[in-house]
């Protein structure tokens, strides 16, 4: 029964509860046993909120049994990134700066998971300030891939991936700047998906490079992605930047397949530098796949893609530094004494902060500075110009466009820590949609030679993520991918 | 593009960051590598192209200004450090000034920038000023 509940889908378990065949009580204990048992292996979670948790269970089963009205989630467990405020719980984003920051509201995501009765059961790991591709560059824990406990989840979001990878939760939320929750989505064999940039409410998330950074859904499967997807979009007039638009509707049309539509590859990602054979092979399989169910593949061009990662790291380091002005030592977090207010502020930042998001804060305050401005940040705006510009051609000619996730599958712990410029090439294929705000999504399309999951990146046009997700669904049911982690170095799974 | 010593500490003090000089020297060279992979940028002809601050256009969001419900001023400092009175405390700003053990790193920083001078009078145990 344990493991039924534990790899059952959101959907399944929304209906069991509701159906009275199984209680939210029930389900959630399963998943804190689940976490008790194997979160000191994976180090997914931050914070685990075992009492929230069941007494959100109980008042779900409460409801039910008086036959009162519960959410389109009620009782399927979530695991949350803590870079999301939540009320009086601490929201660290993994960085010692904000060891000690509670905040006072919620964030809008927060709000619908629970006007939604998602059962939030903890906080996950994350890369310091969701700057990493990794995971590693936690101030508290060092996460583990459910797949290979030697190997990373990825990054940012990897404490959410590893989460809903080892059966600790159905449902996990990301967040994506350049990549953060389709990459540990790849790394991890989930489904992740970064929505229009201005779909999801940003109120209350953290931020990082506020033109970037996108809320979205981690997953076993693409119809548990879009259900928590049409949960959490939508307007919100607390986001200046939130899109005047409706949540979409992305489960009733998810499996109308892919006849008939034009399936875009990237000429300019052909060449495929840098790109690991296993990914390679297994991203060729997907699309043949996708001929092969009546889709149209056309190699269409984006001449300045390759342009991405140079401007993005530009960019999202400039916002950042920007953003990242305010812990300052006065209004929240952690304080270290100094005589005057600039040196209090500059002791508090220098212990505060870890050494990734040091770098970034002073390639960005460099890039914003006299002298440098226009040479680097504002022609690195000038450069995102013409990558959108190249996507609106492209989408002339197609539908979606497809590419693997990430250049690897998940590489050992360690690997790259020391060469940062070699982890930001991590992002290469998942920044251009970033800085498009455009939909791309990641889907589990199969093992390497060494039995870790490879991903397809599946991108779309503006506010078209019910394409997007139909595409996705297509594959899925194609590739019948088993998302349960298993090899020599996996964790055990019941 | 390499960055010198002076330079790095320039940047940092502009970012308000207290690093020590390995962390100093550690930056120098990886600042140096990423911004010579950043500037590619620069080989793109595009000084007739609008920059994009923000891929979705939306211009000047407004909402009705009227009142509501709002945190108190002793929740809003509630999360603060150090407070008092309702207000956040901090370490004196103005006036009496730092001695010279409150220069950020050993040298003096690269941007020429003047610390003012004076009695560097140590606050209390949490840095705060004020009484």
């Amino acid at each position: 029964m344990s493991r039924e509940l534990l790899t059952a889908t959101a959907t399944a378990l929304r209906d069991a509860i509701a159906r009275r065949d199984a209680s939210a009580t029930e389900v959630v204990r399963a998943h804190l046993d689940r976490i008790r048992a194997t979160d000191g292996r994976v180090h997914a979670f931050l914070r685990v909120l075992d009492e929230a948790a069941l007494a959100h269970a109980a008042d779900i089963d409460r409801r039910i049994a008086a036959g009162e009205p519960v959410g389109p989630l009620a009782g399927v467990p979530l695991a949350l990134k803590d870079n999301l405020c939540t009320r009086g719980v601490e929201t660290t984003c993994a960085s010692r700066i904000l060891e000690t920051y509670r905040p006072l509201y919620d964030a809008t995501v927060v709000e619908r998971l629970s006007a939604a009765d998602a059962v939030v059961v903890g906080k996950t790991n994350l890369d310091e300030f969701a700057m990493g591709s990794s995971t590693e560059n936690s101030g508290f824990a060092l996460t583990r891939n459910p797949w290979d406990l030697g190997r990373v989840p990825g990054g940012s979001s990897g404490g959410s991936a590893a989460a809903v990878a080892g059966l600790a939760a159905p449902l996990g939320i990301g967040t994506d700047t350049g990549g953060s929750i389709r990459q540990p989505a790849a790394l991890c064999g989930l489904v992740g998906a970064k929505p229009t940039y201005g779909l999801v409410s940003r109120y209350g998330l953290v931020a990082f490079a506020s033109s970037l950074d996108q809320i979205g859904p981690i997953a076993r499967s693409v119809a548990d992605a879009a259900l928590l997807l049409e949960v959490i979009a939508g307007h919100d007039p607390m986001d200046s930047t939130s899109i005047p638009v409706k949540a979409p509707d992305l489960c009733s049309g998810i499996d109308q397949g892919v006849e008939g539509l034009r399936v875009g590859v990237i000429r300019e990602f052909a060449s495929g530098e840098g790109l690991a054979a296993g990914v390679h092979a297994r991203v060729a399989d997907a699309v043949a796949c996708l001929s092969k169910l009546g889709a149209e593949i056309i190699e269409v061009s984006l001449p300045h893609v390759g342009y991405s990662v140079s401007a993005y790291y530009l960019i999202a380091p400039s916002e950042c530094s920007s953003n990242l002005s305010r812990y300052d030592g006065v209004r929240y977090g952690i304080r270290r004494p100094g005589p005057t207010a600039e040196e209090m502020m500059a002791r508090t930042r220098g212990e505060g902060f870890g050494p990734e998001v040091k770098r970034r804060i002073m390639i960005g305050t460099y890039a914003l500075s006299a002298g440098y401005y226009d040479a680097y940040y504002a022609q690195a705006q000038r450069v995102r110009t013409l990558i959108i510009r190249d996507f609106e051609a492209a989408y002339a000619q197609c539908d979606v466009l497809v590419s693997p996730t990430s250049p690897t599958t998940a590489f050992p712990l360690g690997e790259k820590v020391a060469d940062p410029l070699a982890m930001y090439l991590s992002d290469v294929y998942t920044i251009p949609s970033n800085l498009a705000g455009a939909p791309a999504m990641s889907v589990p399309v199969g093992l390497d030679d060494a039995g870790l999951p490879v991903g397809l990146q599946i991108m779309a046009p503006v506010l078209h993520e019910a394409m997007m997700f139909r595409v996705a669904r297509a594959v899925e049911a194609e590739v019948a991918f088993d998302p349960t982690p298993r090899g020599p170095h996996a964790l055990d799974v019941p | 593009m390499a960055l010198s010593i002076e330079e790095v500490r320039h940047v940092a003090r502009l970012a308000r960051l207290a690093l020590s000089d390995e962390e100093i020297e550690a930056l120098r060279s990886q600042l140096s590598e990423i911004l010579a992979y950043a500037e590619k940028v620069g080989e793109v002809a595009a000084s007739d192209v609008p920059p994009t601050s923000h891929a979705y256009p939306l211009r000047n969001v407004f909402r009705t200004d009227e009142p509501r419900p709002s945190l108190t001023a002793d929740e809003a400092v509630s999360t603060a450090p150090a407070s008092q009175d309702s207000c956040f405390r901090v370490p004196r700003i103005m006036g009496d000034a730092p001695s010279p053990a409150t220069v950020i790193s050993q040298e003096p920083d690269g941007g020429g920038r003047q610390e003012p001078d004076g009695g560097g009078r140590q606050e209390g145990p949490d840095g705060g000023g004020g009484t």
